[in-house]
């Protein structure tokens, strides 16, 4: 038999700072459309989850219903995960949350689940800045329907059959900066470093993220005269600031220039560092962010970035109150009174 | 002041002579937001007090202030605490019904009224009293803002006077009513002295009606239903509740509020429990179920309108097997329909709420006590079986004063049903969510967080086989619902039995369930002593039906099928469960008009439909 040297350390997979590879965060086999956007945003997030080093069994995956909603079966096989209904998961991942207030909560939606059938619960959820990272993908179209418009459809846009579009979009960033979210940003399914560096901020944030990710619908609305299609978001993309995320774990190695780039703390003590590309832009200013965001759609622009944060405000579940204990395995010793207290009530009422 | 009595004619003319003890309704009416709650509760109190048995019920407008609004108090020394439909004693202070009250009256009652009304004009077959409520509130009131709301308890006064109920007993119930403000208890001490100073200088009690102590109330505790049903769900072990204000329910989670803040807060001041008003019913629901799918015993309260409401989302729970508890608290519908009234009608829409082949499993509490007690049970089955689990109480029994009997502090353990933690899942390796292994048709679950590579399974509202992976493979869609089916049979052996009483040797039966229960026991003894008909009784208080259910109408000739709505909806399910040939049997007595069912009523339809 021949010796041959011992293969090399470096040949055994790669961990994360708890020890996972990146195989313990995949999930099944996608059965969207081959050049999705929704897959390059399935594959972001099982890096920035790897990258972060977050216990899969602590993420609850939580969706409505669509293409988009599908997607959480495609990453994160070892995270608990929650096909709901159509336009209400913000309310499914709000009881998750009171329940269990140690769980990481993902939501997954699109566009129409989010802005036409789910606007209601959107709004709300957004007012409460309950922890969780909700992700919009995004791409004007309902595709399981096979291609009719949903609400953040651009006003001219035109489908596939020649239909154009009659009525202006609901921009989901700035009604969720409006409501109250803490941390809002768009990006593009194909941007993969801005994408990357958002989704790990996100995990370091305790409150509301709302992202919005613009990710084309290859089947229904990647054609010439969509503005949600690969070249039209090529071609109109501005970015507001390139990131650069320090996670908590990590030495800040890099210098930077505090004229030109702003240093954000997180909530989990990692950092978020936004170098501006637009000079004046202040992203913890709510009304410069709304009033930049509404110039955006009046000049057609795609405009890409971290738009607010906010890490001060108070989460949903910080104001409750609750025990630190998550309230699902509270035992009954706790959770029912003792006898005087019953016999106490009787006697009030007798 | 000289009385104004009215000597009554006709039939009421020798009613001077006898005495009826412990034995009448007394109606109050108002007007909505004129304060007379405290003036009713300390009435109903005073005579409860004396060991009399009281029932108290609001008849309300759906408005905030300026509309009639009854309350209606009925004493009966043998315990019958239903609604009686005759009124024997009116206090009338709505200038605005007055007349209509009047009318409605029979003869021989007796009337209260404000001396302006001048009501003893109206009829001559009735006893009046008039009470010049502005002169006597004047005298005790200095100040004039505050008279308002002490002119209700000059009736207390006067009533206690006419009906001979003790004084002692009024201040303690005021005492009660009143117990964080002195001056105000004094106020109001004040006022109805005043009242009881008056009727016995000036008024010379004509009617028959009295009030005697006696002792059937010792111990006894008053409570709507409501706040029953937020107590037990309090002792239950319940983390989470989440809610949508709708009449009659709110009052359930208001209530929960005080009570969950006052005893599930702890030393540190952190809560054991979540409370939070969501934007609507969907979203309620919407929680329950999250929570529920995360662990937490999660609730909510509603009404006809929010049960609608929640239809998609109970389908969810339904097929995906989720835990929670939905209190109904029935009101009149369709649609808005009379949303202070009671009613039983949402008991076949909740039976099957939602598309596709959903059922679920309803409770039926009829008494405070069973609202509190089915808290228990509610939650315990909601976690055993994974589903949802609809306590179908009514406006009835939530929103007005019942008595009972004190609560049984819950004997039955808390349990979390068949929850697999990360050393059951290392002990096993793994788990199918939804595989059968019990044959009782509920498998194990996991629950979100469980530090176990293998414990996280994929929950979704579309179709998935036993290891809850997507599947539309017909095998997979027919084994799955099979299997629902199963569970859903298992559950009528675990939901609570009926209660049951006999007569002697009775051919008929009568099925009901809910508040009907007050009306059908006084109803079966009016049909014994004045028609000599025997009836048995079965009171439903679970759906799926047990064995007892289908044994009591095999049983039986014919079954009366007793019920607050217009479909004979608890027939219908009946009618779906049982064999062919005892379909026949079932009859329906109906019962719509929104007021709380009477046993007079169903005497009378159920005596002609014998043929009596």
């Amino acid at each position: 038999m021949a010796t041959t040297p011992a293969e090399p350390r470096s040949s055994e997979p790669k961990t994360n700072h708890i020890g996972l590879t990146v195989i313990d965060y995949k999930g099944g086999k996608t059965t969207l459309c081959a050049g999705c956007g929704h897959n390059a945003i399935s594959e972001r997030i099982i890096e920035a989850m790897y990258d972060m080093g977050v216990q899969p069994e602590r993420v609850a995956k939580l969706s409505g219903i669509g293409c988009s909603s599908k997607s959480p079966a495609y990453f994160m096989n070892r995270s608990h995960s929650f096909n709901s209904v159509h336009g209400r998961m913000p309310s499914v991942a709000t009881g998750a949350m009171l329940a269990n207030r140690n769980l990481i909560a993902l939501g997954v939606s699109g566009d129409g689940d989010t802005a036409s059938i789910g606007i209601g619960q959107f709004v709300h959820l957004m007012r409460r800045n309950l922890p969780i990272i909700y992700i919009i993908e995004d791409n004007g179209v309902y595709g399981l329907t096979k291609g009719q418009f949903s609400a953040t459809a651009d006003l001219g846009s035109k489908l596939k059959s020649g239909v154009l579009n009659d009525l202006p979009p609901i921009d989901t960033c700035t009604l969720a900066i409006q409501m109250g979210a803490t941390f809002v940003g768009r990006s593009f399914s194909g941007d993969k470093r801005q994408l990357s560096t958002l989704l790990k901020a996100a995990i370091a944030h305790n409150g509301t993220v709302m992202l919005d990710v613009v990710s084309p619908c290859v089947t229904f609305n990647d054609h010439e005269g969509s503005t949600k299609s690969y070249k039209y978001v090529k071609d109109h993309e501005e970015v507001l600031q390139t990131m650069n995320f320090v996670p908590h774990f990590e030495e800040i190695d890099v210098e930077y220039d505090p004229g030109t780039t702003v240093n954000v703390t997180m909530h989990d003590g990692s950092h978020l560092q936004l170098r501006k590309l637009e000079e004046d832009y202040d992203a913890t200013d709510r009304i410069q962010a709304i009033t930049r965001l509404t110039e955006a759609h009046d000049k057609d622009e795609v405009l890409t970035g971290l738009f607010y944060v906010n890490t001060k405000s108070p989460s949903f579940l910080d104001a409750l109150n609750m025990v630190d204990q998550p309230l699902a395995t509270l035992p009954e010793s706790v959770t029912r009174p003792g006898k005087e207290v019953l016999e106490a009530v009787m006697q009030e009422l007798r | 002041m000289a009385t104004t009595d009215v000597v009554p004619q006709g039939t009421g003319g020798q009613l001077g002579r006898k005495r009826i003890v412990n034995d009448m309704s007394i109606q109050v009416a108002t007007v909505n937001g004129s304060g007379s709650q405290s003036s009713n509760t300390v009435l109903l109190r005073s005579i409860f007090q004396m060991g009399v048995p009281i029932s108290g019920k609001n008849l309300f407008p759906s408005n905030i202030a300026g509309l009639p609004t009854w309350y209606t108090i009925r004493a009966n020394k043998d315990g019958y605490i239903g609604r009686k439909k005759e009124i024997d004693f009116l206090v009338a202070m709505n200038a605005e019904t007055a007349q209509d009250d009047v009318m409605s009256l029979a003869p021989g009652a007796a009337v209260l009224y404000d001396e302006p009304l001048a009501l003893e004009k109206l009829r001559d077959d009735l006893i009046f009293y008039s009470v010049p409520y502005d002169k006597l509130v004047a005298t005790v009131c200095p100040e004039a803002k505050l008279r308002k709301l002490v002119k209700n308890m000059v009736y207390v006064g006067v009533i206690a006077q006419l009906l001979e109920i003790e004084m002692g007993e009024v201040e303690k119930a005021i005492r009660k009513q009143f117990a964080t403000k002195a001056k105000a208890a004094n106020l109001n001490l004040a006022a109805a002295q005043a009242g009881f100073d008056y009727a016995k200088a000036s008024l010379q009690k004509r009617g028959v009606f009295y009030i005697e102590r006696m002792d059937k109330t010792a111990g006894k505790i008053i409570i709507d239903g409501n706040s029953a049903a937020a107590l037990g769900c309090m002792f239950a072990g319940c983390t989470v509740v989440t809610w949508y204000p709708i009449t009659p329910s709110s009052s359930l989670v208001e209530t929960m509020i005080e009570y969950m803040k006052e005893y599930r807060v702890g030393p540190d001041g952190k809560a054991t429990f979540a409370i939070v008003q969501a934007e609507d019913e969907l979203a309620a629901i919407g929680m329950v179920i999250g929570a529920g799918w995360a662990g937490a015993r999660s609730m909510t309260a509603t009404a006809g309108p929010g049960i609608s409401l929640m239809s998609e989302f109970a389908g969810l729970a339904y097929y995906a097997e989720i835990p929670g508890v939905i209190w109904d608290i029935q009101r009149v519908g369709p649609s808005t329909g009379l949303p202070t009234r009671t009613s039983q009608g949402d008991i076949l829409a909740t039976a099957f709420l939602s598309h596709g082949d959903t059922k679920h499993i309803m409770l039926i509490p009829c008494s405070a006590a069973e609202c509190f007690s089915m808290a228990a049970e509610a939650f315990n089955l909601a976690e055993q079986f994974q589903t949802l689990i609809f306590v179908m109480s009514d406006l009835d029994l939530g929103m007005n004063n019942w008595m009972s009997d004190p609560f049984d502090y819950p004997t039955t353990p808390i349990k979390r049903g068949k929850v697999l933690g990360k050393e059951e899942l290392a002990k096993l390796g793994g788990f199918a969510r939804y595989k059968d292994l019990d044959g009782d048709g509920v498998g194990y679950r996991t629950l979100p967080g469980t530090e176990h590579p293998a414990a996280a399974y994929f929950t979704r509202g579309s179709g998935h086989n036993d290891k809850s992976d997507y599947s539309e493979r017909p095998d997979d869609y027919e084994d799955n619902m099979e299997r629902l089916n199963r569970k859903f049979e298992t559950a009528r052996s675990f939901v609570p039995r009926p209660e049951i009483l006999k007569g002697a040797n009775a051919k008929i039966g009568i099925v009901a369930y809910g508040t009907s229960h007050w009306g059908i026991i006084e109803s079966r003894d009016q049909l014994r002593n004045e028609y000599a008909l025997e009836t048995d009784y079965l009171r439903l208080r679970a759906y799926p039906f047990t064995r007892e259910v289908h044994e009591f109408i095999e049983q039986h000739e014919r079954i009366y099928v007793v019920e607050q709505n217009r479909d004979a909806q608890m027939l219908s399910l009946l009618k779906l469960d049982l064999k062919p040939e005892l379909i026949t049997r079932l009859r329906s007595i109906s019962h719509l008009d929104g007021l709380p069912l009477d046993a007079r009523s169903v005497t009378d339809e159920l005596s002609t439909m014998e043929g009596k």
